[in-house]
């Protein structure tokens, strides 16, 4: 029976379907009829008040901006310095090529949380504390992308390194003409993951940030949470406000996401 | 460095080297000033207590806070609330993502949708996640307590036996979309023609998930329990927006316990103490695994 197949599959659905239809939902309604019993789970006269609410009196649009302008300067950072390192640490020859190559995977055995003390304390002695600094310099670099970006450009085809040599190529052209066009996907993957992880960052931008004119999106939801207690509609509006340029890109750059996603199972 | 390389005729063996440095200084510069740096500086921090009364000089006392510390109940608790944290949220949604991935990989029409909404979570951050769970668990206005017979009692994030459950549900969730979506890269990733061909040779379903799907997908597996234990140990925004590590410290992870002391006690030498553990801790998890699961893995694929 194929109907019968479909019994796990819907039971799941609704599961894990259901938190964000109701979230959905709870943002188009007004706080009463959100704490109404028996509750209301389909909204039939949808109202748009609180998404206003949200993104004005409760400061969602300068929390959105700012998360925006950090995780834009942060991805193309990491983009770059991961770019430039791996390509180094695969075309060039310098003394002590192998002992950095260590230390940038070393980095990856250090958690960020392990760190948080002494680098809340940099961050205070370079006066850059609640500034857009604090929340982008500690991340300019990514271990993770120095070592995918060495293993990819290790497979790039000795011929072509040739074929360019004698064309009369540098490292530069050679970089941008031919290496990074071969690994567009790779690049396109780890962006996003960068984006994703940049985006979501909670424990740092906590404790580095504390006016709501640096202050990112995800502690911005914190403040939402704590200082509207009774507007439940307003708290769900901003969450789905939170929530949905990350929802546009994922549905925009699907196979990226799972490239990505994907990059450190294949690779490890 | 490279005006000189240019002012001289340099050997072009010098002149890549150079540029070598050139390509890889930023990064060093920014993992030796916010990962080396600040490490070093914990252990160091760690060797001084931090006075009970503020302006007060911190007190050299060498390696003796590490032990009292690592032997101290608040300490031992907060580890054990840890390890709990880890074992209630990753096995569960391995096999969770894996029965997902499974059911997700069936031919049938509309299967697209299905796919959609199991991966759906990733859309959501810590933050989003929390907040929205918050507030459906909330005591008086939560549907989540009307719906399990809470209303009006004690709250679900407010009981002592059920908040550090509710916290691991909340981060399952939002995790299970991640989770799904690998496992379902790695499931469509097997050869049709392997488990055709098993198939015809008279293999059961249970025969053909255990022999070939199973130790095809043990990378993966190795994969997701490694990413899940690290960011169990790491998770820290369900804790600060669902519970504040309460009631009664019941789900104060070390993450928590370690923000705790340092950024509301001021107690640096504690948090510190406490870093550097959490730090030994992740690194031989780390290892431990892959040595683990490097051998399991392997024995899979001669088999």
């Amino acid at each position: 029976m194929t109907v019968l197949r479909y019994v796990p599959l819907g039971v799941m659905a609704v599961i894990i379907g259901f938190p964000i239809y109701i979230t959905v939902v709870n943002s188009l309604l007004s706080a009463p009829q959100i704490a109404a019993r028996p509750p209301t789970l389909f909204p039939t006269h949808p109202l748009w008040g609180s998404f206003s609410t949200a993104f004005n009196q409760a400061h969602l649009g300068v929390y959105l901006r700012n998360s925006a302008f950090v995780t834009l300067m942060i991805v193309l950072a990491e983009v770059i310095t991961s770019v430039l390192a791996g390509y180094a640490f695969a075309f060039m020859r310098f003394p002590f090529r192998r002992t950095a190559f260590m230390i940038c995977i070393a980095t990856l055995m250090v958690p960020m949380e392990a760190t948080i003390v002494p680098n809340r304390q940099t961050i205070v002695d370079l006066g850059w504390f609640n500034s857009f600094p604090a929340l982008i310099v500690p991340f300019l670099a990514s271990g993770i992308g120095i070592f995918l970006f060495r293993q990819a450009f290790l497979g790039v085809p000795r011929d072509l390194c040739d074929a360019a040599r004698l064309d009369g190529y540098g490292h530069f052209r050679f970089l941008t003409r031919i290496v990074m066009p071969i690994n567009r996907p790779l690049i396109g993957a780890f962006a996003l993951y960068a984006f994703l992880s940049a985006w979501n960052q909670y424990l740092w931008p906590l404790i580095v940030t504390e006016t709501s004119g640096v202050r990112t999106v995800q502690i911005g939801l914190r403040q939402l949470q704590a200082a509207n207690v009774d507007q439940t509609n307003v708290i769900f509006a901003g969450t789905v406000l939170a929530a949905l340029p990350i929802f546009i890109l994922l549905v925009a750059f699907q196979r990226q996401l799972v490239r990505g996603l994907t990059a450190g199972a294949l690779k490890g | 460095m490279i005006a000189g390389a240019h002012r001289r005729v340099r050997s072009p063996a010098v002149r890549e080297a150079a540029l070598g440095y050139l390509w890889v200084l930023p990064a060093l510069v920014v993992f030796a000033v916010f990962v080396f740096y600040p490490l070093g500086k914990a252990v160091w921090l760690g060797l001084y207590r931090t006075p009970p009364f503020p302006n007060l000089p911190s007190k050299y006392v060498g390696l003796s806070q590490y032990g009292s510390v690592a032997t101290s109940p608040p300490f031992l608790h907060s580890l054990e609330r840890t390890l709990l944290f880890v074992v209630l949220t990753v096995p569960a949604g391995i096999v969770l993502g894996l029965a997902l991935a499974a059911l997700a990989n069936q031919r049938l029409a509309g299967i697209r949708v299905f796919r959609t909404i199991f991966s759906s979570t990733v859309a959501t951050s810590t933050a989003v996640a929390s907040v929205i769970f918050f507030t459906l668990l909330d005591p008086q206005v939560g549907l989540f307590s009307y719906w399990l017979g809470k209303r009006g009692g004690t709250g679900i994030l407010q009981d002592p036996t059920l908040a550090l459950p509710a916290v691991s549900v909340v981060t399952l969730w939002q995790n299970i979309g991640f989770t799904f979506i690998l496992m379902s890269a790695a499931l469509q990733s097997i050869p049709d023609d392997l488990l055709e061909a098993a198939r015809v040779d008279g293999a059961s379903s249970w025969i053909r998930f255990r022999r070939i799907t199973l130790p095809l997908l043990s990378p993966t597996i190795f994969f997701a329990a490694v990413v899940g234990v690290i960011g169990s140990f790491q998770a820290f925004g369900q804790i600060d927006l669902l519970t504040q590590g309460g009631p009664n410290n019941h789900t104060l992870v070390l993450i928590y316990y370690i923000y705790q002391a340092a950024f509301i006690d001021n107690n640096y030498g504690l948090a510190a103490v406490m870093s550097v553990i959490l730090f030994l801790i992740l690194f031989v998890l780390t290892l431990a695994q892959f040595w683990f699961f490097e051998r399991r893995v392997f024995y899979g694929r001669s088999a």
